[in-house]
């Protein structure tokens, strides 16, 4: 039996609202909120990156896993889109910072917003296979949206830790699938500062038919209905595809809500998914059962079963709850500190 | 920066590990070679706690280059339950309503960027403590 031991979050504390984005670009804000049934969406400071946010939300992991000790930790993989150096490894840092080194194995993942449930969905299968006693997996991002496109009202920061083992469970992986395919629906060329979009043809071709396939796959292959599950999370591009997949096929708002984040949060990338999962275990009582399918462009879904145990009672106040994190203490800052923020001001050397 | 110095740096700077003198107990951060109390010089590595109280601190607003994307920012004194004293930003705050004595926590920040293709530096920042 594996599945995750412990659990964190951690999300920067600034927000940009919607009204001061589309104030600037001359666009009609209630349409976008309307939209993308969004809000706000946090923003990273300039001294957050997609390595702090990492190390933050594994600390947090770690006070949750209990008598887990940094070094016994053997893999330690970070999915992302936005790793702060082009050469050189984020996951590196981070297993410094937790003192994890050296006898661990690392590597950055990159699939768009899936990279961080490529991360969980590999520790998963290292800790079964016996090949390590506990790996690290995070989704952390600090994704960029370009100026004025739709994006910007969305792309925001976050990131989750999980630490995957074999004993002492908070959830076990009851079962776990992926779906994919090539579909060229959002992407990034390299040296290019902002990725680009296919508009709808992000949505119905890409999202919807990977969503649908990966949570209709795990689903018949564990044999489950959605009624069987308490809770489920969806990758979260914005607040509306999640809710219209959920109710494609067959979920109601109730099992939705506690992990559906993005009114509040903004679209973390990868981030999104694993941070919803947080937020629901964080809620979540001795044996739920809950349903995370991921999406990342380009394009692919994977799936999760987990089932909650008790240990989950002794550990989810051992760390910051992820609402707290995302209703609490916020900095609402203005469009100019945000382009100062994001580094969308060209400055001389 | 020269990346040899930062690499050095890490054991302070990313995991806050200190040296404790194993003759009189006394805790330096940075750890250090011999002890400036008894001249001992064995130690062994303790990590120092992530939240204190605030001592003192500055507010700079006219701040050197690399900073410049942060200003008005703090640097403060904190003294940490178990006693140690460390200098740090203050990060996420509003430099104006903070006061000596409040509680703070240490995150692990980007501390500096050697320009546009340079190595990046991490470390520990106080932030308010909120929860």
């Amino acid at each position: 039996m594996v599945g995750i031991v412990g659990y964190g979050a951690h999300i920067p504390r600034h927000r940009i609202k919607v009204e001061e984005i589309a104030k600037v670009w001359g666009a009609d804000a209630p349409s976008y909120k309307k939209g993308l049934l969004l809000t706000q969406k946090s923003v990273p400071p300039p001294d957050t990156d997609t390595i702090t946010l990492s190390v933050e939300a594994a600390k947090n992991a770690l006070r949750r896993a209990g008598n887990v000790a940094p070094a016994d930790i053997g893999a330690i993989y970070i999915g992302s889109e936005s790793h702060p150096y082009a050469v050189k490894p984020s996951g590196t840092v981070v297993a410094e910072a937790l003192g994890a080194t050296p006898e661990i194995h690392c590597a950055d993942f990159e699939f768009a917003c899936k990279a961080g449930s490529e991360a969980m969905f590999v520790c998963l299968g290292l800790v079964k296979s016996g090949y390590i006693k506990y790996g690290l997996a995070i989704g952390a991002d600090t994704s960029q949206g370009a100026p004025g496109d739709a994006l910007e009202y969305s792309a925001s920061a976050g990131a989750a830790a999980f630490i995957m083992g074999s004993e002492n469970l908070i959830a076990e992986a009851v079962e776990t699938y992926s779906f994919m395919t090539d579909t060229p629906d959002f992407w990034r060329r390299e040296y290019q500062f902002y990725p680009q979009h296919g508009g709808r043809f992000t949505g119905e071709p890409a999202y919807f038919k990977h969503v649908t396939g990966c949570a209709n796959g795990i689903m018949k292959k564990v044999g489950m209905k959605p009624a069987d599950f308490n809770y489920v999370i969806f990758h979260q591009p914005n607040g509306k595809f999640p809710l219209r997949v959920g109710q494609m096929l067959g979920f109601k708002k109730e099992q939705i809500e506690p992990g559906w984040l993005t009114p509040r949060l903004g679209n973390t990338y990868s981030g999104s998914s694993p941070i919803g999962l947080t937020s629901t275990l964080d809620i979540a009582k001795p044996g739920d059962m809950i349903l995370m399918v991921s999406y990342g462009s380009g394009a692919g879904s994977d799936g999760f079963v987990w089932k909650v145990t008790d240990r989950i009672n002794d550990v989810r106040d051992k760390a910051v709850r992820t609402t707290k994190l995302l209703d609490e203490n916020q900095f609402y800052v203005d469009y100019g500190t945000y382009a100062k923020f994001r580094h969308k001001i060209r400055k001389n050397d | 920066m020269f990346p040899a110095r930062e690499h050095r740096e890490y054991p302070h700077r990313y995991r806050l590990e200190a040296g404790k003198c194993k003759k009189c107990g006394k805790i330096f951060f940075p750890h250090r070679l011999i002890c400036s109390e008894c001249g001992h010089r064995e130690f062994e590595k303790v990590l120092l706690p992530d939240t204190g109280k605030l001592l003192t601190f500055s507010v700079i607003r006219v701040a050197p280059s690399q900073f410049v994307d942060q200003a008005p920012y703090a640097i403060g004194i904190a003294e940490l339950t178990n006693g140690v004293r460390l200098m740090a930003q203050v990060a996420d705050c509003d430099v104006d309503s903070l006061k000596v004595g409040m509680d703070v926590r240490i995150e692990f920040r980007r501390i500096q960027t050697d320009g546009h293709a340079g190595v990046l530096s991490y470390g520990y920042k106080f932030v308010p403590k909120w929860y």
